[in-house]
C-alpha cells in the first residue's frame, strides 16, 4: 500500500489554501490571522514592555517570549482542558527559537516582547502556522527584523516526500515522518527543525530542499498580508 | 554594478532587498549584508542622495533627549514622581525639575502632581538602559486637566504634526481644540466634546492614511465635511 | 491604559459620551457569525465595535450526577486571553474571568434554556454534558454582552456529533443535524452607572470609570433569568427598575441582530 496520490488530491509540493491578514487585534502592538487548510490561528504582539520577574531582564537586549495555546474547542476530538499543557510549552519554546535569529531587540534592554498565538481550530501543521502568524505580527508591530520567517511541515508518508501534511496524512498507517521546518526567506537558513517518525537521510535531505522551496509560497502570503493594509485607499 | 531595486515611497517588509552594490549607504531601519541593503521594518522607502532609509509605518517609541512627551504619574517617591511613558521604560521627574519655583522639604508632593495625573514633560536624559529623566521647568510643560487623552502610534506623530505644525494647526482651527502631541504617541485634546471627538477622528484618520500622498487636502476635505454635518 | 476618568464622568452627567454615542446606543458594527470552528460542535464569533469574542460548544457523554440522574449538564468557562488585551496574563482564571463565566452560566442555567432531561441517554448511566468556552480575541469593553451573545449563537447553531450506538464512542468528525434542546434564548445586557447616568455597551475606558453595574439576563418573553451587580457604589430601587427596562429593550435589539445573522 504505497502512498501515491495524496488523500486530498494535492501535488507533493502543493500547500493547502492559505489566508492571512495583518492588524486584526486593535489592542495589540501588532497582530495577524493566518490560516492554512483547516488550521487557523491568531497572533498578537505586546511590547516591548516591562519584564517581570526582574531576574529575566537582560541589559544588552530585550527578551522574546512566545506563548502558544490551543482553544478548548480546537482539537479534533474531545475538549482540551485549559491549563498547563506540556506540548504547548514545548511549542512555545521552539517558536521562540525559530524567531529569535531574525529579531533585533538591542534597542530595548531589560524589556520583553510577548507573542501570543491562539488557535480556534486545528488540522495539523499547528506550530508552523503559529510561527508564520507570529512573524507577520512581529513585522506588523514594527519590531526590527532582518528577515521574515516562513514555516511549513514537510515529511514522508509511506515513501512519498510531501509538503504540508494534513492530519489524515500524519495519522496514515505505514511509515510516516512529520518534519516541521521554519526558514529565513533570504538565506534559506533553517530556524526550526523537528522530526517525528522514521526517515532515511536521503529522503530527509529531499524533504528539507522541498521545505526551502515551498516556504516561498508562505512568504508570498505573509508579504501580501503586511502590504495589503496600506494599499486600500 | 550598483543597483537600486525599489523606488521612493514603495512599501517594503523586513528582509526585502533595497539596493545592490556598494554605491548606496544603509540609512535608518536598514542594514547591509555583503553587497546588499535590506529593510528591517515594514515601512516607506525614502532615498536621499546615496542614503536609503525606511520610514517605519509602526513601531515602539524610542525615547530621545529633547522630546516632549505626555506621561501618567504612577508613583511618588521622596525624590519625585515616577511617570509611565507608555513604553517599557518609566521616567523620573525629580522634585527639583517639577516647577520653576522652589519646592520646600515639607510640601506634600501629591498636591503638586497627584498619582493618576497626566503631565506634559520634556526628556532631559536617557541612559544606556533607557532610564529616562524628565523636566517640567520650561514653558509649555504643565499638568493636564480636563479634555481627553488619546493614543496613536508614535511613528505617526510627525504626520499628525505636519510640516512646521501645519497639519495640527489645520485640526486646531477646524475643531476649536487645544492640542498637545507627545512624541511618545499620547495626544491631549481640549475643547467642546464634539470638537474633541472630531479632532480624535481626524487624528486617527491621519494615522490610518499616513503612508498616502495628498493627506493635507484629504484632511481639509474631511474636516469641512464633518463640520457641516454637525451644523445641519 | 489611558482612562479619561474625570472627563467620562463629567460628560456622563450631561448624558454624553467620549465617542459621541447616546447612553443607550451600542457600538457599530455588530457582527455575528457561526460555525467558525470546525472542531467545535457549535461555535460563534461576535463583534461589538472593536470587542471580539468567540464561543465554542463541546459535548461529551458522561455519567449523570447522583442527584440529577435523569439529566445531562452544562458548564461555562471563560478565558480572558492575554492576546486580547495588555491587561491579561497567562495563568489560572482571574476573578474577572470567573465572574464572566458564572454570569453567562447563570443566565443559561437559571433560564432553564436547555432541556436537561432531553440530554439524558440512559438514566443513571449516560447523559450529554455540554461545555461552552468563551474566548476573548480583542477586549474593548462590554465582554458580558458580547460573550452572552456568542454563547447563545454557539448553542443555537450546535449539532450533536455522531455516536456509535453500540460502543457509545463519539465520532467528533461527523455531525448529525440534530440541534441542542434549546427551549429558551437568554441574553445578558449590562447597564453601567457613571455619575448618575445609566448607559449600555461601555468601552474599556468607560468600564474603568464606572460607579456600579448591573448585568440582567432575560429571555425572549421578557422574563429575567439572572442578575449580577458589580462596582463599589450602591444602586437605588429606581435605578434598578430603569436598568431592567433598558436591558429588556436592548435584549430585544440584540436578539434581532442574532436572528438576522442566523438566517
Amino acid at each position: 500500500m504505497v502512498y501515491k496520490k495524496r488523500l486530498d488530491g494535492r501535488a507533493i509540493d502543493e500547500l493547502r489554501p492559505m489566508e492571512a491578514k495583518a492588524g486584526v487585534i486593535p489592542n495589540a502592538a501588532g497582530s495577524a490571522y493566518f490560516k492554512i487548510g483547516k488550521t487557523m490561528c491568531y497572533a498578537a504582539v505586546y511590547g516591548p514592555r516591562e519584564l517581570f520577574p526582574k531576574f529575566l531582564q537582560n541589559p544588552e537586549k530585550g527578551l522574546l517570549r512566545c506563548h502558544y495555546s490551543m482553544m478548548p474547542f480546537s482539537g479534533s476530538g474531545e475538549r482540551i482542558r485549559p491549563g498547563n499543557n506540556r506540548r504547548a510549552q514545548e511549542i512555545s519554546m521552539v517558536m521562540t527559537s525559530a524567531l529569535e535569529p531574525v529579531v533585533d531587540l538591542t534597542a530595548f534592554p531589560n524589556a520583553v516582547v510577548d507573542i501570543f498565538v491562539d488557535l480556534p481550530q486545528t488540522d495539523a501543521g499547528t506550530r508552523c502556522a503559529a510561527i508564520s502568524a507570529a512573524a507577520i505580527a512581529l513585522a506588523d508591530a514594527g519590531i526590527p527584523m532582518k528577515d521574515m520567517i516562513s514555516s511549513v511541515a514537510v515529511g514522508q508518508v509511506d515513501g512519498l516526500v510531501v509538503a504540508d501534511l494534513m492530519y489524515d496524512e500524519e495519522a496514515y498507517e505505514g511509515i510516516v515522518s512529520d518534519i516541521p521546518v521554519a526558514v529565513m526567506h533570504n538565506t534559506k537558513e533553517i530556524t526550526l527543525l523537528q522530526m517525528d517518525g522514521e526517515i532515511s537521510k536521503a529522503d530527509l535531505m529531499k524533504a528539507l530542499e522541498l521545505a526551502a522551496q515551498v516556504t516561498e509560497k508562505v512568504y508570498e502570503v505573509q508579504k501580501k498580508a503586511l502590504k495589503e493594509k496600506f494599499t486600500s485607499d | 554594478m550598483s543597483n537600486i531595486v525599489i523606488k521612493e515611497r514603495d512599501i517594503v517588509i523586513p528582509g526585502e532587498v533595497l539596493a545592490e552594490g556598494m554605491d548606496y549607504l544603509p540609512g535608518d531601519n536598514t542594514y547591509r549584508e555583503q553587497d546588499k541593503i535590506y529593510s528591517k521594518v515594514v515601512g516607506l522607502v525614502s532615498i536621499s542622495g546615496r542614503v536609503v532609509k525606511i520610514t517605519p509605518l509602526s513601531g515602539p517609541y524610542v525615547p530621545k533627549v529633547g522630546d516632549k512627551i505626555i506621561g501618567k504619574v504612577i508613583d511618588i517617591t521622596f525624590s519625585g514622581w515616577r511617570v509611565d511613558t507608555g513604553t517599557a521604560y518609566s521616567a523620573m521627574l525629580n522634585v527639583k525639575e517639577a516647577t520653576t519655583r522652589f519646592i520646600k522639604k515639607e510640601e506634600n508632593l501629591s498636591e503638586i502632581i497627584a498619582i493618576g495625573e497626566y503631565v506634559v514633560a520634556k526628556i532631559v536624559n536617557v541612559t544606556s538602559q533607557n532610564l529616562i529623566d524628565l523636566t517640567m521647568r520650561e514653558p509649555g510643560l504643565y499638568n493636564i486637566a480636563g479634555g481627553r487623552i488619546i493614543k496613536i502610534n508614535s511613528q505617526k506623530v510627525p504626520r499628525v504634526i505636519g510640516k512646521q505644525g501645519s497639519m495640527i494647526q489645520l485640526i486646531k482651527e477646524n475643531t476649536g481644540c487645544e492640542i498637545t502631541v507627545g512624541q511618545n504617541g499620547l495626544v491631549w485634546l481640549k475643547g467642546t466634546p464634539e470638537g474633541e471627538l472630531l479632532a480624535e477622528k481626524a487624528i486617527h484618520l491621519i494615522e490610518e492614511k499616513a503612508h498616502t500622498e495628498g493627506l493635507t487636502e484629504r484632511m481639509q476635505k474631511f474636516l469641512t465635511e464633518q463640520k457641516s454635518k454637525v451644523n445641519n | 491604559m489611558i482612562v479619561n476618568r474625570n472627563t467620562i464622568s463629567e460628560l456622563a452627567k450631561q448624558h454624553k459620551r467620549l465617542d459621541g454615542r447616546t447612553l443607550t446606543e451600542y457600538r457599530q458594527p455588530i457582527a455575528i457569525s457561526t460555525s467558525i470552528s470546525w472542531t467545535a460542535e457549535g461555535s460563534a464569533k461576535v463583534q461589538i465595535g472593536n470587542t471580539v469574542v468567540m464561543a465554542g460548544v463541546k459535548m461529551a457523554i458522561e455519567k449523570p450526577y447522583n442527584d440529577t440522574s435523569e439529566e445531562g449538564g452544562i458548564m461555562v468557562n471563560a478565558e480572558l486571553l492575554p492576546l486580547s488585551s495588555a491587561e491579561y496574563e497567562s495563568g489560572p482564571p482571574s476573578k474577572k474571568a470567573i465572574e464572566l463565566a458564572r454570569v453567562i452560566d447563570r443566565g443559561i442555567r437559571e433560564a432553564k434554556a436547555i432541556n436537561m432531561k432531553k440530554l439524558c441517554i440512559k438514566p443513571g448511566e449516560k447523559a450529554w454534558f455540554v461545555t461552552i468556552d468563551i474566548i476573548t480575541i480583542n477586549d474593548a469593553g462590554n465582554l458580558f454582552d458580547a460573550a452572552g451573545l456568542a454563547a447563545l449563537a454557539a448553542l443555537k447553531s450546535a449539532k450533536f456529533p455522531v455516536v456509535d450506538p453500540e460502543t457509545w464512542a463519539i465520532d467528533y468528525k461527523a455531525k448529525t443535524d440534530v440541534p441542542l434542546p434549546l427551549i429558551k434564548e437568554p441574553l445578558p445586557v449590562t447597564l453601567y452607572k457613571i455619575n448618575g447616568a445609566l448607559l449600555v455597551d461601555p468601552t474599556a475606558e468607560e468600564e474603568q470609570a464606572f460607579d456600579a453595574r448591573l448585568t440582567i439576563a432575560s429571555d425572549e418573553k421578557g422574563t429575567v433569568s439572572a442578575l449580577q451587580k458589580g462596582g463599589e457604589e450602591p444602586l437605588t430601587l429606581v435605578e434598578i427598575s430603569q436598568m431592567i427596562d433598558i436591558a429588556l429593550e436592548k435584549a430585544k435589539f440584540l436578539r434581532n441582530e442574532l436572528n438576522k445573522a442566523l438566517r
